[in-house]
């Protein structure tokens, strides 16, 4: 990926106090995202707040469309126009967004979206935390496809992880989901953004060649392959059918698979690439405690516990959640006694450790139906049963 | 055969402006789409903007597949979805004109509420709806203007809900351009759409039009020219009506004309005179201030008023004979598109010179284009010449398709 500083328009530098939606925005603005649609929606409202309140400095757009089908319409047609694009939402508004999330995968449109968790199922419990939607960013749209997701578990990694994000969505022409939760979206704390020529960005890779060579897709399965923007006079065409590279509709079993397969191997084969883990004393582990976003945080705690008891416990954080590190828990299978997945919903991604352990180790889920944080003890007693 | 659709291709008088590499399209014959969106690339054209800097955006449906005929840049969105899409376009790119081609069911159905937002905000948009009445992709399904009492597949006893009048919504929503006319009116539909992209703010314009093969045919109207005939004798034209009155009972009269043509600041204008407010006036939305994008428009302005003068010349001339008008009389050819190159170059000069206070002027920009409109009134009142044409084609398909009519089974496309 080749990266460039970021605009120092948009890079509010320095330490602050704020709380993980506002690092959203901030985020977003450092890396060059200059389009911004969204719909009221708690617990991620701040972050559009955010990025309303400093789009007119940092000569951003911002409008707040009349719902979440819209909003994320919105972004497809800014993509398209040159723009990097974010939009934020909940549980709820996800939902909505699954629709042309499909055509933003199935028209390989760079965006970012961030998914504040909050407890479901439906209206469910708006003010309270989860991570119940870690399928539904992975399977929501109907049909094959696949995207990136990221899990922050802090204010700081809010903005960081934003940043990521959209260097990400740039280079695989994916929308890239950042799956947080209305903890660390609602929570305080120190967030240092670093000086411009710090951040590294990917710029957005606009085709210059000549138009009869122009094809707004090309299904080899890579990431780099740029964008066409709308203006520049190359009548590009694209649609939600399924099409060929020129972005013509060609509805055939035999192309559908060409695109299906780009689709799914454009994430899949390049996972070393993509996927990042946050690893402790994983070597010689006995247990090895799997969690992303908030809850790693709380098993720190049961990790640093269990430790005192004399337990081998390893700590394995998905930084990237999808594609999942399937590589890595296969690796780990048959060496460790079992993994323990705490994570607030009812058994989501242990499912994925099954999968994966495949029965060489056990796996143990420890769920949490939403509204709060695990206990650590509860996590401490879980991993005691998995020491035995 | 290839060979004979290739010499067609080649031949094609809208070979710049549709993508004949996609020809033949998928739309039944005696269907109104076609004749729309001829007259689209006819606007395009007599417009003068770059073509290069046009959007245009469908959503799904028969008329959804209009992005994938036209030779621009073209986006062929979900169900329903083609404003907020375009919206998303024209607010990452202000330079670029956008227009949103679907159908009613797409537009007022499945995506009804971004409709009345792009109208209430005064997006800039042109969005063009083909008004047939029915879902014809899926088979022939109720929409949210089928008339009362009409059969549809999914209203097969009758429809008994009452119809949108898109006008009136339109007008209710606050969008600042609305005019509709039948696929019959081809040369209005130009005039209209023409208009409609050397306006700023969101313009409506609705083509009532035949669906021969499942509206028709369900209701046992006779075929498309049947429907043009009926669209002859049962419109009546009248420019400023009040929208509250253009309701359209099944098989009844249909109001068409120019409704609205108003002046009110731009979603983006409105969004620029806040951020100039609270910023000042080294403003810049996407590195550019005010009076830099000012001066762009103003450039790309006189480039269209030359081109718009250039095709004027070589039309007195007699060199460009315009596509849509090849059909009708010879005579009656040559004078309307002088006309209309006559009041274009006016209409032009008097369209409002960006100032530094960009926002608001409406009413300044409402007195200078006073005069222009009025030319662009007494333009749109030529559609007899099509009209005629029409007629003198009915009566012998009539008698053809009534037979047809009746020998047709019931049969629905997939």
């Amino acid at each position: 990926m080749k990266t460039v500083p970021a605009d120092p328009k948009g890079v509010d530098s320095g330490p602050h106090f704020m709380d993980g939606d506002h690092a959203l925005a901030e985020g977003a603005l450092a890396a060059g995202c200059r389009f911004f649609a969204g719909y009221p929606i708690t617990p991620s409202t701040e972050a559009a707040e955010r990025f309303a309140e400093r789009a007119p400095e940092v000569g951003a757009m911002f409008i707040q469309m009349e719902d979440e089908l819209a909003s994320i319409a919105a972004l497809i047609g800014a993509a398209w126009a040159g723009q990097k694009c974010m939009t934020v939402t909940c549980g709820p508004g996800f939902s909505l967004m699954t629709e042309n999330l499909g055509l933003a995968c199935m028209t390989e449109t760079p965006m970012v979206i961030a998914n504040v968790q909050r407890g479901g199922p439906s209206t469910g419990l708006p003010t309270l935390t989860a991570q119940q939607d870690m399928m539904q960013a992975r399977y929501g749209p109907h049909g094959d496809n696949m995207i990136i997701a990221l899990c922050p578990d802090s204010p700081q990694e809010c903005f960081d992880l934003t940043v990521e994000a959209f260097n990400l969505s740039e280079f695989y022409r994916v929308p890239v989901i950042i799956l947080t939760d209305e903890t660390v979206g609602h929570m305080h704390e120190k967030v240092v953004i670093p000086p411009a020529d710090q951040i590294k960005v990917v710029p957005r890779n606009n085709y210059n060649g000549p138009k009869e060579d122009c094809r707004p897709y090309k299904f080899d399965s890579k990431g780099g392959h740029p964008m066409v923007r709308a203006g520049d006079g190359y009548n590009f065409h694209i649609t939600g059918l399924t099409h060929n590279e020129k972005g013509y509709p060609v509805m055939t079993a035999d192309q559908n698979k060409i695109v299906v397969t780009h689709l799914m191997e454009k994430i899949n084969s390049n996972t070393d690439q993509i996927i990042r883990l946050d690893e402790d004393q994983i070597d010689g582990a006995d247990v090895v405690v799997v969690s992303y976003g908030i809850t790693s945080r709380i098993a720190v705690k049961a990790i640093q516990d269990a430790r005192k008891e004399g337990i081998k416990v390893g700590s394995l954080r998905m930084i990237t959640i999808w594609p999942f590190c399937e590589k890595r828990i296969r690796e780990l299978s048959g060496k460790v006694k079992a993994f323990v997945v705490p994570e607030i919903n009812y058994g989501q991604m242990v499912l994925e450790v099954e999968r994966c352990a495949a029965g060489r180790s056990k796996v143990i889920s420890v769920n949490h139906c939403g509204g709060a944080v695990h206990d650590p003890d509860v996590i401490l007693d879980a991993i005691r049963k998995a020491n035995q | 055969m290839s060979t004979e659709l290739g010499k067609f291709k080649a031949g094609s008088p809208m070979a710049s402006t549709l993508r004949m590499d996609r020809m033949p399209h998928i739309w039944c014959p005696g269907c109104g789409i076609g004749s729309e969106v001829n007259s689209f690339a006819e606007a395009v054209k007599r417009s003068g903007i770059d073509p290069k800097k046009l959007v245009v955006v469908s959503g799904i449906g028969c008329t959804g597949r209009v992005a994938g005929y036209v030779n621009f840049d073209s986006i062929h969105t979900t169900h329903g979805r083609a404003i907020p899409v375009a919206t998303g376009v024209k607010l990452a790119n202000p330079e670029l004109t956008v227009v949103v081609f679907s159908g009613e069911g797409d537009l007022s159905g499945i995506g009804g509420n971004h409709l009345i937002h792009a109208a209430r905000r005064n997006m800039d948009l042109v969005v063009i709806c083909n008004n047939n009445f029915t879902y014809g992709m899926t088979g022939g399904q109720v929409t949210p203007t089928t008339p009362n009492s009409a059969i549809a597949s999914t209203t097969p006893y009758g429809n008994y809900e009452y119809p949108f009048s898109l006008p009136f919504l339109m007008d209710a929503a606050g969008a600042t351009y609305i005019a509709r006319w039948t696929s019959m009116h081809a040369r209005n539909v130009t005039q209209s759409i023409e208009e409609a992209l050397l306006r700023k703010g969101f313009s409506f314009i609705e083509v009532i039009s035949p669906c021969t093969t499942l509206y028709l045919r369900r209701n046992r109207l006779g075929d498309g020219v049947d429907m043009l005939q009926h669209y002859q004798e049962n419109s009546i034209l009248k420019h400023g009506a009040d929208t509250r009155e253009t309701a359209i009972d099944y098989q009844g009269k249909i109001v068409i004309g120019k409704f609205v043509d108003k002046n009110k600041p731009t979603y983006l204008e409105a969004s620029d005179k806040c951020s100039i407010k609270l910023v000042g006036d080294d403003y810049q939305l996407y590195g550019k201030t005010i009076p830099e994008r000012e001066a762009e428009e103003k450039a790309e302005k006189e480039r269209i008023a030359a081109r718009r003068a250039a095709m004027a010349a070589d039309e007195a001339q007699g060199e460009v004979v315009p596509a849509i008008t090849r059909k009708a009389s010879a005579a009656k050819v040559k004078k309307a598109p002088a006309k209309a190159a006559k009041k274009a170059p006016a209409k032009v000069a008097a369209a409002p010179k960006p100032s530094k206070k960009a926002v608001v002027k409406p009413v300044k920009k409402a007195a200078a284009k006073a005069p222009a409109k009025k030319a662009a009134v007494k333009a749109t009142v030529k559609t007899k010449v099509v009209a005629k044409a029409a007629k003198k084609a009915a009566p012998k398909a009539t008698g053809k398709t009534k037979a047809v009519v009746k020998a047709a089974p019931k049969k629905t496309r997939k």
